[in-house]
């Protein structure tokens, strides 16, 4: 069973802690923290360099495409929300790294991370975001409903925990069909009180089904804090243990520890058909969505800030792979520049994307009509007159 | 022909789906071990066992969440609801999940999966136990709703759901369960019935009774009694699935006829009535005689007492009485 603030690397969280708890208690970020404790892992020491030049690439696509797509939105070239991941991207980044070809991915609203650390090009996503005709849903699904399953990855959904029996349901059908593989399920920590998320740790514990539950905590649940919205003692995690279930705390800024203790947990899955679930200490720059309103108001700037200067995921794996001298300087001002220059365009071909015909209203509804089958001819699907 | 029960011909039919398709499971509360609240699935886990067909605990939002995630793999999840009207505690799996993925996906997943079970009021088990909803799935594009009232409609209809690829609610009735029929024998070839297509389960030319589910046995007896008291020669169509619906069926029927009269266990309000008369004002207006009635479930909650609650849903006396507003 996982240990509960054993060692250094766990501070993050226990930080994050006392701030929900005593919200107008001083800081005291503990910022010597330096994350090479998890590097000798075998999974972290068989790494390439190449390999962690990648995932720090990842992590500059990632937040250069978010930043691009904040621009367009603050421009109104979207509708809806734009639930931004920036702060948070060594999570996807790290875990998804671990995927093999028989595992699976499913997230919640705040998904453009997870779909192109999963291998989404970065035009459809952008695309989708504007509601374009070229987007990866044809417009159809949005910022919050990104799907990629060429890639494994299976959305993108809005509705807070909704996605955490699919995620049961993706893992069930990995093992139902012999295959050894797991499906890792991300949620925030606002959604760990929706009744479906329990329903779902009971059976897939009950059933012994591979699925990795993953608790991106960020803190807020939109502007309410764990202490407000959540009875427990300690971790959010431990509620595992009334599933039978094993459970551990990660620090997110820390891509070593993040998939050193993911691949324990996927492999728990694979090999033995045991879920676990996994709370990983991470921020959120922006607000719960660009329109929260409230975003700087119930936390102080002066904690987003110390997050920015002394806990930013990608400065940190940047510091950290040019202390082993597996990147320069150099390199990274060029992958990051790369990164940025993929998002520009990535916005320009959204711009410049046509938007869909409202005839297309009518694609994408029912498998047997789109494919023009017996049971898609017979009778009638759709009645607008 | 043979005959058998209703129960047992959505058992065969299961049976058969899960020989034909090794990606059909079979799943639900009380639905392997139990051998099925109605008995339904009796006899499928000792044939089948513990992979194809295995007991859930009671988390509707659980297990049916579930069957939509492992259908976009390809598994073919046929879930059991105990009662269709604890459809509200997974309203967000049945609607968000199964009704929206292929769409928010822009077709890239696509959700193959049946949830099965009774939807009927009539057993006095009061208001939150007698949820007719085929009106409020068959509101929601991207589903698709069945309501057999037949042995061999449950069986023929079933095998069609089990193999389409979007997601279908197939609402049976409890009191339908025991009843029996002729159903064609299973060396005679695979027995499919599409769904949308609306069967004319009794030929006649001087009003159309359109019915589905229960409502379709309720119409049949009064037809008969107004041939044989008043000479009135009513023809029942069963519409078979409410979505895809058989608009042409619909509305050959009332060219023929003139009149109709809709029997309908839903409620009025925003019932599947509601759309039928909206599509036969529309498209067949000039073909009626006299304004389209209706007898459905009266508009309130299901009542408990035993005493009303056969008055509150449709029956052969108030279907007569409906008639003869229209047709002397």
């Amino acid at each position: 069973m996982a240990v509960y603030a054993c060692c250094a690397l766990y501070r993050l969280l226990d930080w994050q802690y006392a701030l929900t708890a005593q919200a107008t208690k001083q800081l005291t970020m503990d910022t010597s923290i330096t994350p090479t404790d998890y590097a000798a892992a075998p999974i972290n020491a068989a790494l390439s360099a190449e390999e962690k030049i990648e995932m720090y690439r990842e992590m500059c696509r990632i937040r250069r495409f978010e930043q691009t797509a904040l621009k367009y939105y603050n421009k109104g070239e979207m509708a809806g929300f734009l639930h931004l991941y920036i702060g948070q991207e060594s999570v996807a980044t790290g875990t998804i790294s671990l995927c093999g070809e028989n595992d699976h991915v499913i997230t919640a609203y705040r998904c453009h991370g997870h779909a192109l650390a999963c291998g989404m090009e970065m035009n459809p996503s952008m695309a989708e975001l504007f509601g374009k005709a070229t987007g990866a849903s044809k417009g159809k699904g949005g910022s919050m409903h990104l799907f990629a399953p060429e890639h494994n990855f299976w959305g993108g959904h809005g509705i807070v925990g909704g996605q955490t029996p699919l995620g049961l349901g993706l893992a069930f059908g990995v093992k139902y069909q012999g295959l050894k593989g797991c499906c890792l399920c991300y949620l925030g920590d606002g959604a760990i009180n929706q009744g479906a998320f329990h329903e779902s740790l009971n059976m897939a514990s009950l059933m012994e089904i591979p699925v990795v539950y993953i608790i991106e905590n960020n803190g807020y649940s939109m502007g309410t804090s764990q202490a407000r919205s959540s009875a427990h003692d300690g971790p959010l995690a431990k509620r595992a243990e009334g599933y039978g279930m094993e459970w551990d705390t990660v620090n997110g800024e820390d891509v070593y520890e993040v998939r050193a203790k993911t691949y324990e947990a996927m492999e728990r899955a694979r090999n033995e058909n045991k879920p676990t679930l996994l709370e990983i200490a991470t921020y959120r720059y922006y607000g719960h969505s660009v329109a929260d309103a409230n975003a700087k108001k119930y936390r102080t700037p002066e904690e987003i800030e110390k997050y920015k200067t002394y806990h930013d995921p990608i400065r940190l794996w940047r510091r950290q792979l040019i202390s082993e001298g597996v990147l320069s300087d150099e390199t990274a001002d060029a992958i990051d520049k790369e990164a940025k220059l993929e998002a520009n365009a990535a916005g320009k071909f959204a711009v410049e994307s046509p938007v869909p015909t409202v005839e297309s209203l009518f694609e994408d509804v029912y498998w047997e009509v789109d494919n023009d089958t017996a049971a898609g001819n017979t009778g009638r699907h759709f009645f607008n007159d | 022909m043979r005959t058998m029960l209703f129960r047992h011909a959505i058992r065969e039919a299961m049976d058969e789906e899960l020989e034909h398709d090794e990606n059909v499971v079979i799943f639900g509360e009380e639905v392997a071990q139990y051998n099925g609240a109605y008995k339904v699935t009796e006899g499928l886990w000792n044939k089948w066992g513990d992979k194809r067909i295995f007991d859930t605990p009671i988390s509707e939002a659980g297990f049916i969440g579930m069957g939509v995630g492992a259908s976009m793999l390809g598994v073919r999840p046929v879930m059991e609801l105990m009662f269709w009207s604890f459809h509200s505690v997974a309203f967000d799996q049945l609607v968000n999940n199964a009704a929206n993925m292929r769409y928010m996906s822009g077709g890239l997943a696509n959700c193959p999966i049946v949830l099965r079970g009774p939807a009927n009021g009539g057993t006095g088990v009061g208001a939150t136990h007698s949820h007719c909803p085929e009106n409020i799935f068959a509101s929601m594009p991207g589903l698709k709703v069945v309501t057999p009232s037949t042995p061999a409609d449950a069986k023929g209809l079933l095998k069609a759901a089990i193999r389409d690829n979007d997601p279908v609610y197939f609402m049976e009735n409890t009191l339908l369960y025991g009843i029996e029929g002729e159903v064609p024998p299973a060396e005679d070839g695979d027995f499919v019935i599409p769904l949308g297509v609306a069967d004319i389960k009794r030929e006649g030319t001087d009003l159309t009774l359109i019915a589905h589910g229960r409502c379709v046995h309720f119409a049949l007896e009064a037809a008969e009694k107004l041939q044989a008291e008043k000479g009135i020669n009513a023809e029942v169509l069963d519409l078979r699935s409410i979505r895809p619906l058989d608009q042409d069926a619909i509305l050959k029927s009332i060219k023929k006829t003139n009149r109709c009269v809709i029997v309908d266990e839903s409620k009025p309000f925003c019932g599947v009535s509601s759309q039928i008369i909206t599509i036969i004002q529309e498209h067949a207006f000039d073909y009626l005689d006299a304004p389209i009635k209706r007898v459905c479930t009266l508009d309130a909650p299901a009542t408990y007492s035993k005493y009303v609650e056969h008055d509150q849903l449709p029956n052969v006396a108030r279907i007569l009485d409906t008639v003869a507003t229209i047709i002397d």
